[in-house]
């Protein structure tokens, strides 16, 4: 159950990186998680809700890509997917590959910030342009 | 409302990465070689490092550990018996240790220091999951697995085996009355981390021990 603990680490991270953006709120976070991780999705998902509640990331969704394992194969000097990680052969030629590439991995890859229209910009000329591109279109 | 995309592209466990990579550059520069101990409760890390200590110390080598447990200092008084330095790391509840308990437990530990030692030992918390997350710092991670917990103990916990350097079996002296298929063992522990050293060892009768030390004089050469 070290979810929690990932899950703490993550809305801290998380919070730090978005304070750099006032008035922000964090709609999403990508996490990148190997098949080698340790990390049990639905018990991440469920300790995330716990974690963020309260603080300024409650409310982003937790999306978790995961990655499989990849192993690099000296005989065949090619790097290639395995299937599950019950065993680490190589697919091509089944010779045991102890080199790992990838599967270990437990990053946040990004945050999706959802930010306020930006008042200041230039209001005349914005309303001037839409105009123009609506009609060289019909 | 307009939606804005950060690349972040760092690792969830960063701070803990930090620190072990801190610690680290410690304990080499220290001289002092590091292992982390990883097992399921029960599998007999304690009486294993027990017997260890013991060798060590009759060989005049100078070890120590470091002990993790959700309560008790029961093993810390267990392995204090081998008349090695030993200091207990009680969790609270937490399921793993972490290179912050470590590095609190390293300061201002009494009569021990780093660069007097050749061996530190860090007994994770029984558990085959969450240890293989964290970072310790250690040089060699040391994955153990008894003959009463089954063959296929790495096929199950891959994160941790994958990432271990050496994987020893305990309680080999249990092998026929559980059963257990050495073969099988092997080769599911070879699967999964292909060219790992194993030992088979068996802290009551002794069995395999030497092959044990003679690994961990082997790694404490500087390279």
């Amino acid at each position: 159950m070290h979810e929690l603990s990932i899950a703490a680490s993550i809305v801290e991270a998380v919070t730090e990186s978005a304070s750099a953006y006032p008035g922000a709120r964090v709609k999403a976070v990508r996490l990148r998680v190997g098949a080698l991780a340790s990390v049990i999705e639905d018990s991440l998902q469920f300790c995330w809700e716990l974690a963020s509640e309260g603080s300024p990331v409650a409310g982003a969704k937790l999306v978790i890509n995961k990655l499989p394992v990849i192993v690099h194969c000296d005989s065949c000097s090619v790097d290639s997917e395995i299937e599950g990680v019950q065993s680490f052969r190589c697919p091509r030629c089944g010779e045991l590959a102890a080199d790992l590439r990838q599967g270990r991995e437990l990053e946040i890859e990004s945050i999706e910030l959802e930010e306020p229209e930006p008042q200041e910009s230039k209001p005349m000329e914005s309303k001037t342009d839409v105009p123009d591109v609506v009609e060289e279109q019909t | 409302m307009t939606t804005r995309i950060v690349e972040l592209r760092r690792g969830i466990l960063k701070k803990n990465d930090e620190l072990a990579a801190g610690l680290r550059q410690r304990f080499t520069s220290a001289g002092v070689l590091v292992l982390n101990l990883v097992s399921s409760p029960g599998t007999g890390k304690t009486a294993f490092l027990e017997l260890t200590l013991r060798a060590l110390r009759e060989r005049g080598a100078h070890a120590a550990a470091l002990v993790g447990d959700l309560e008790t200092d029961n093993d810390a008084r267990r392995l204090a018996a081998s008349g090695a330095p030993v200091r207990q790391i009680n969790t609270h509840g937490i399921c793993h240790l972490d290179a912050e308990m470590v590095s609190k437990h390293l300061d201002g530990w009494e009569g021990v220091s780093l660069v007097g030692l050749d061996y530190l030992f860090i007994e994770n918390v029984g558990n085959l999951v969450c240890p293989s997350s964290y970072d310790l710092g250690e040089r060699i991670r040391v994955a153990l697995l008894s003959v009463t917990e089954g063959e296929d103990k790495p096929l199950k916990y891959p994160g941790l085996f994958n990432s271990s350097d050496a994987a020893v079996i305990t309680k080999i002296d249990l092998a026929v009355p559980c059963g257990f298929d050495r073969e099988l063992a092997l080769k599911n522990i070879n699967e999964i981390r292909p060219g790992i050293r194993v030992f088979e060892t068996s802290a009551k009768t002794g069995a395999g021990m030497d092959e044990w030390l003679a690994y961990l004089l082997e790694q404490a050469q500087p390279s």
